[in-house]
C-alpha cells in the first residue's frame, strides 16, 4: 500500500492580529503588532505589563450562556475550527457532518497550559466560598483535552480526540499527529491545531520569575524583537489556529481547495534539560533532518522558513545554528512572533498556517522590530514582506522539556 | 415569605442566567429537563443559586424529585 498524500483544505485562527485568517494575515503583511498594555489592575504589581491580546473577543463570537461553560482556551479552540471545517466546505448540522464520514473524522488540538485560567478561578470561589460553589463545569472546562473534545462534539467528528501537549511545539506537533493519523489510514480528515488562553497574573508571573519574557513595558508594539541585538524575552501571546487536513484523494474528489500539501514532519526531544535548549541545537538538527527524509526533499528544497524565534537572548541564535547545518545559508526566514507575540501551545499552528499562506501568496510575511540584527544572522524578511517563489517551506517549533518539531509544507 | 409566582420569576431569573432559558418560557408545569433544556450539570447550579436567592438548603437526595419549576416552587416554599 502506498502512502497517501495529505494536503492542507482549510485554516482557521483568531488572534492578537485579527478575528480570522484573513485579517490575522493582512495585519502580518502590514507588520503591524498585536502587542499592548496590559491595563487591568491585576497587571499593576507584574514585572511584565504587556501581552498580545486577542483581537476579537470570544464574546463577540459565542454566546453568553455557552462562554459559561468553556474556558477561553475552549471557547477559541471552537472559534477557529468553526472557520477551518468552513473554509475547507464542510458543515455540521445538529451534529451530523457533511462532505465527510464522521467516523473518518478526526480532531487533534492541543494546548501548552490548558484550562489554567478556569483551575484559578474557581480556586478563588473555592477560597472564598466554599466547595460548594464550584462550578459543575469546573472539569471539562480545565481538563487538558478539553479543547479538543469540545471541538469534537460540535463537528461531530467520531474517529478520535486527541490532545498532544509539547509545550510550544503543541501546534506543530498536533499536526503532525494529524500527518499520522491519516496516513495510518485511521482518518480521512484531521482538524489539527493549538490553542491558548493563559494571559493571567499566575503564569505571567512564572514565566517572568524564568526570567523568560520581555519587560519591555513601556514600549509594547517594540517588545517582541527576535535575532535583534536588544531583544530581552518573548511577549506572552493568546488565541487559537487550526487547519483542516485531509487526505488528498479524498479532497480531490470532493473538488476541495488545496491550499498546500503536508509532505513531511520530524518530532525529536532533546534529552538535555528541561527548559534549557541544547547548544548546538543537536535535537532540533535531527528533527529538521527527520522532516526533510519524510517529505522526500533536501535542505536545497526549502525556500522559506516560518522560525521559532521567540525573542529569548539565547533561543533565537541556537536556532539560526542549527538551521545553518540542517538546511544552508539559502533560506529566506521570517520570525512571525515579532507581531504576533508567543501563543505557547498554538504558536505552531499560527505558524504554519502563515507558512502556508506564504507559500500561496509567494510572499515571506516580514519581521519587525529587528533594527539592530545580530550578526551571523540568516536572510531575514525584516519590516516589509518578500516576495519569494516558495516550492517548499519548513515551520519549526520548540518546547520546554526539550521538544522540536519541524513541519514541511509545499505547494500543492 | 415570598409567593409562588415570586418564586417562579426568581427561578426563572436564574434560568435565563445558567442556562440561556427564556423566562417567558418558565411555567410551573414546564419541566426542567424535557421542555427547558436544563442539562445535569446546568441544573446543579440551578440548585445552588436558589439556595443562595431563597435562603434553603436543597440536598441532593431531593433534586432527583425536582422535575418541573413547580415542584421546585413548592419545595423552596415549604422549606424557605
Amino acid at each position: 500500500m502506498t502512502r497517501p498524500d495529505v494536503v492542507v483544505t482549510g485554516l482557521g485562527a483568531t488572534t492578537p492580529l485579527g478575528g480570522d485568517v484573513a485579517s490575522t494575515w493582512d495585519a502580518m503583511l502590514a507588520g503591524r503588532s498585536g502587542v499592548s498594555a496590559l491595563t487591568q489592575d491585576w497587571a499593576t504589581e507584574l514585572p511584565v505589563r504587556i501581552a498580545a491580546q486577542l483581537r476579537v473577543d470570544p464574546s463577540e463570537v459565542l454566546d453568553r450562556v455557552r462562554l459559561r461553560r468553556l474556558d477561553r482556551s475552549e471557547a477559541v479552540a471552537i472559534i477557529a475550527a468553526q472557520q477551518a471545517w468552513a473554509d475547507a466546505g464542510f458543515s455540521t448540522v445538529d451534529g451530523k457532518t457533511d462532505g465527510v464520514d464522521a467516523e473518518r473524522l478526526a480532531v487533534s488540538i492541543g494546548s501548552g497550559i490548558g484550562g489554567a485560567q478556569t483551575l484559578l478561578a474557581q480556586d478563588d470561589i473555592l477560597e472564598a466560598s466554599g466547595a460548594r460553589r464550584v462550578s459543575p463545569h469546573t472539569v471539562p472546562m480545565l481538563m487538558p483535552n478539553g479543547p479538543a473534545a469540545f471541538v469534537g462534539l460540535e463537528l461531530g467528528a467520531q474517529a478520535g480526540v486527541h490532545c498532544v501537549a509539547s509545550a510550544c511545539a503543541t501546534g506543530a506537533e498536533a499536526i503532525a499527529l494529524g500527518l499520522d493519523l491519516i496516513r495510518a489510514g485511521r482518518a480521512d480528515v484531521v482538524v489539527a491545531g493549538g490553542t491558548e488562553a493563559v494571559i493571567h497574573p499566575l503564569p505571567i508571573a512564572g514565566f517572568a520569575s524564568m526570567r523568560a519574557m520581555s519587560t519591555r513595558n513601556d514600549d509594547p508594539e517594540r517588545a517582541s524583537r527576535p535575532w535583534d541585538k536588544g531583544r530581552d524575552g518573548f511577549v506572552l501571546g493568546e488565541g487559537a489556529a487550526v487547519v483542516v487536513l485531509e487526505r488528498a484523494e479524498h479532497a480531490a474528489a470532493r473538488g476541495a481547495r488545496v491550499y498546500a500539501r503536508l509532505a513531511g514532519s520530524g518530532i525529536t526531544s532533546d534529552g538535555y534539560d528541561i527548559v534549557q535548549p541544547h547548544p548546538e541545537g543537536a535535537g532540533f538538527v535531527r528533527a529538521v533532518r527527520k522532516a526533510l527524509a519524510d517529505a522526500d526533499l533536501t535542505g536545497a528544497d526549502i525556500a522559506h522558513v516560518n522560525a521559532h524565534a521567540t525573542s529569548t537572548p539565547t533561543g533565537d541564535m541556537a536556532e539560526i545554528a542549527g538551521l545553518r547545518a540542517a538546511i544552508g545559508d539559502h533560506p529566506v526566514l521570517t520570525a512571525t512572533k515579532s507581531m504576533t507575540g508567543h501563543l505557547l501551545g498554538a504558536a505552531g499552528a499560527l505558524e504554519s498556517i502563515a507558512t502556508i499562506l506564504a507559500i500561496r501568496d509567494s510572499t515571506v510575511p516580514p519581521t519587525i522590530n529587528l533594527e539592530d540584527p545580530e550578526d551571523g544572522l540568516l536572510d531575514v524578511a525584516v519590516h516589509k514582506p518578500r516576495a519569494l517563489d516558495i516550492p517548499a517551506a519548513l515551520n519549526n517549533s520548540f518546547g520546554f522539556g526539550g521538544h522540536n518539531v519541524a513541519l514541511i509544507f509545499t505547494r500543492p | 415569605m415570598s409567593s409562588r409566582e415570586e418564586i417562579t420569576a426568581g427561578l426563572a431569573e436564574i434560568l435565563e442566567e445558567v442556562a440561556g432559558v427564556n423566562p417567558a418560557d418558565v411555567a410551573e408545569e414546564k419541566s426542567f429537563t424535557e421542555d427547558l433544556d436544563v442539562d445535569s450539570l446546568s441544573m446543579v447550579e440551578v440548585v445552588v443559586a436558589a439556595e443562595e436567592k431563597f435562603g434553603v438548603k436543597i440536598p441532593d437526595d431531593q433534586v432527583q424529585n425536582l422535575k418541573t419549576v413547580g415542584d421546585a416552587v413548592t419545595y423552596i416554599s415549604s422549606n424557605a
